[in-house]
């Protein structure tokens, strides 16, 4: 962080001195004014606020979450130890985050495919916001149509599932007569995620080199086959990363999962019963308003946990992404 | 070459031998074949669902989109060979993908609208829900707090995400502190907005004990969530400033920082703002933060910093989870609430589009 500093401080010196002389080696420095210092510490100042927010985050967490985990585990909430208390959570906002993952994905390639390389010219652009639009329709208002429209529906599907399937563990049963289920949750923040893999997987597409897919449509390949070969190599990375922030935001999001799932602490792979586990995000948006004391520091110290495993999730996408940027010469 | 040369090459050319005539035109179906199998599979799907008299609009659809993968599959394998056939099918399931990605999007809004109707009257933006116990009442108060939450957020994020993004493109290029920001501005996009919420109440419950509930926090909280997005979209719209602009003005002996004011954030002014736009209106959806430490209350409160405040997603979730005796104007209540709130989201994306295209520097 020195360089910043060090080379304003150069520049600060040598203006009042910077009558030009044209046998110096160095080129004249232009004047700063006051104005020009102010901008740029105000720029560099908002900069460093946004790095202080952010280890404040951490930090005030941290500081929140102690005295649950220093806590004896009688007076916790439950009457039991703090990863008693959290592990559930963790198994049901994993559980609930690869699912909408597993369907999000291959439905979000697809998409991004059509729009970049199937649609219409003239269509393309129109489309991608339709499905940008999906994005932009708030948590809660998913939740809702989660609940008053998925759930239901889905009660048709479960039933299927666990007569054909129900040797499957996940399709067990018995079917919950509401459809308040682990697999609606899933549909859900699939739905939710799928904008984001979208628009990251048509980036990449769209980067592809043309010369690439002409060559490929020149050796006589169909369309499929030009993707196969020149498109999805390309991309691949595009879609793992993108597929991982998806991953991000599906393991915080709150508000669907909190309006669909009356959860319970248990852990169980059965997708379609009306017993599930809850998310930390869900789990500490129903509980947060109605605790006090200990109860608060613990839900705050779930919370933690969740922001350590977003964090871990959306540091690798942003590696991934970065890591491919540097050879793709998108730049 | 002699000429000598290339009457021996040429002579030692065979001539073709007496077989069928090559052709380089592969058998083809005609262009009209996919709406032909098309329609044909929905015939006959429909026909045997009618005979059987299990006849559902999704079972219907989801058994055409099969039945017509699979036939355009056979017949184009068996007339057109297998590469053709494959190139065909994956045509379809992408095309299917896509519409399958549009159903819970018209969804949403068909049953949003269909059950925010109901209550989508004067009421509903006049009054609060102070001593409303079953019918009336209304979201007043929320809307109320969402306009004020949402703007002090972004009078706090604005400010911070432009200057940040002036930054990273005018000054701090390539320097280890313009690295150091990008990533955590990356990393800080994938925060959860509950834990956005933890941290406003972390921070203001030191100060003011862990009982408070306060709309500033909620604000507080909402702009960690805003930043970042001011910051990537504000710093992508300048960085496609030319750069020949910047020169311009240097050679004319501008300052920096006027060149960066009068040059630089006019010209990217258009998407600068719908950038800000888009950022709002993922904001003003938020519920789990403003849930957490800006409360719910039923009257109106115009001051942030006293004081719990409703916003309308917190109004509209409260409504549906936790309803009063009669059930059902609760549940329209959050219904008009959701509606409401996707009318706002809706013409804020708009905006932002509409404001990118008009105002768009002209570069040619």
């Amino acid at each position: 962080m020195l360089p910043p500093f060090h080379h304003q401080r150069e520049d600060a010196v040598s203006a009042p001195t910077s009558t030009p002389t044209p046998t110096t080696a160095t080129p004249p420095k232009a004047v700063q004014q006051p104005g020009d210092r102010i901008f740029a510490g105000a720029a560099r100042g908002a900069g460093i606020l946004i790095l202080v927010v952010l280890a404040g985050v951490a930090a005030f967490l941290v500081i929140q979450a102690v005295p649950a985990i220093l806590a004896p585990s009688s007076e916790l909430p439950g009457g039991t130890s703090l990863f008693a208390y959290i592990g559930p959570l963790i198994f049901g906002t994993l559980l609930s985050a690869l699912i909408a993952l597993l369907i999000a994905t291959p439905l979000a390639v697809a998409v991004a495919l059509f729009i970049t390389h199937y649609a219409p010219r003239r269509l393309a652009q129109g489309l991608g916001y339709l499905i940008d639009l999906l994005a932009a329709v708030p948590s809660i208002v998913f939740g809702l149509w989660g609940v008053a429209v998925l759930a239901p529906a889905s009660l048709g599907l479960s039933t299927w599932l666990t007569t054909y399937l129900g040797w499957i563990p996940l399709f067990a049963g018995p079917v919950s007569a509401t459809g308040r289920t682990m697999l609606v949750v899933g549909i859900t923040l699939a739905v939710m995620i799928l904008p984001i893999i979208t628009a990251v997987s048509r980036e990449v597409f769209l980067q592809t080199p043309r010369l690439h897919e002409e060559a490929a449509l020149a050796l006589g390949a169909t369309r499929w086959e030009m993707i196969r070969m020149a498109v999805l190599p390309f991309g691949r990375s595009g879609i793992i990363s993108g597929a991982m922030l998806g991953l991000g935001r599906a393991l915080g999001e709150t508000m669907a999962v909190a309006i669909i799932l009356s959860g319970s602490g248990i852990i169980t792979f059965n997708l379609i019963s009306s017993s599930n586990p809850s998310s930390i995000a869900a789990n500490i948006a129903l509980q947060f308003p109605d605790s006090t004391g200990l109860a608060v520091n613990t839900l705050i110290a779930s919370g933690l946990v969740l922001f350590l495993i977003t964090l871990l999730v959306n540091s690798l996408a942003r590696y991934i992404i970065n890591r491919r940027r540097e050879f793709s010469g998108a730049n | 070459m002699s000429i000598e040369n290339r009457v021996d090459v040429e002579s030692q050319v065979e001539p073709p031998p007496p077989q069928a005539p090559v052709t380089l035109v592969h058998a083809e179906l005609p262009r009209w074949a996919p709406y032909g199998i098309l329609a044909g599979s929905l015939v006959v799907v429909g026909g045997l669902l009618a005979a059987t008299g299990s006849f559902g609009v999704g079972l219907f659809v989801f058994l055409s989109a099969i039945v017509f993968g699979l036939a355009t599959y056979v017949i184009s394998r068996v007339v057109e060979g297998g590469r053709k056939a494959t190139d065909r099918l994956v045509t379809i399931v992408v095309t299917v993908a896509f519409l399958i990605a549009l159903i819970p999007l018209i969804s949403v809004v068909i049953t949003v609208v269909g059950n925010g109707v109901a209550r989508f009257d004067g009421a509903f933006f006049t009054s609060s829900m102070r001593g409303v116990v079953g019918e009336g009442g209304g979201g007043y108060h929320a809307i109320v707090g969402t306009l004020i939450i949402t703007a002090l957020a972004a009078v706090m994020s604005i400010p911070i995400g432009v200057l940040t993004a002036v930054y990273l493109v005018e000054y701090g290029v390539k320097s280890r502190l313009a690295r150091a920001i990008t990533f955590f501005v990356d990393v800080m996009t994938g925060i959860p907005s509950i834990v956005a919420g933890l941290f406003a109440f972390a921070l203001f419950a030191l100060f003011f004990g862990p009982s408070i509930r306060l709309g500033f926090a909620g604000a507080v909280a909402l702009s960690v969530l805003m930043i970042p997005v001011v910051v990537r979209s504000t710093e992508e719209m300048l960085k496609i400033v030319p750069n020949e602009l910047r020169e311009a003005a240097f050679a004319l002996g501008t300052p920096k920082w006027r060149t960066i004011m009068k040059v630089v954030i006019p010209t990217s002014i258009a998407g600068i703002v719908s950038g800000i736009t888009l950022a709002i209106a993922r904001v003003i959806g938020e519920t789990a933060p403003l849930l957490i430490i800006a409360g719910l209350t039923t009257g109106v409160n115009f001051n942030p910093f006293s004081g719990r405040m409703t916003t309308l997603p917190v109004f509209a979730f409260n409504s549906y989870a936790a309803p009063g005796v009669p059930r059902e104007p609760f549940i329209d209540r959050a219904w008009t609430s959701a509606l409401v709130l996707i009318i706002i989201v809706l013409v804020l994306n708009l905006v932002a589009r509409l404001v990118a295209r008009v105002f768009a520097p002209k570069t040619r």
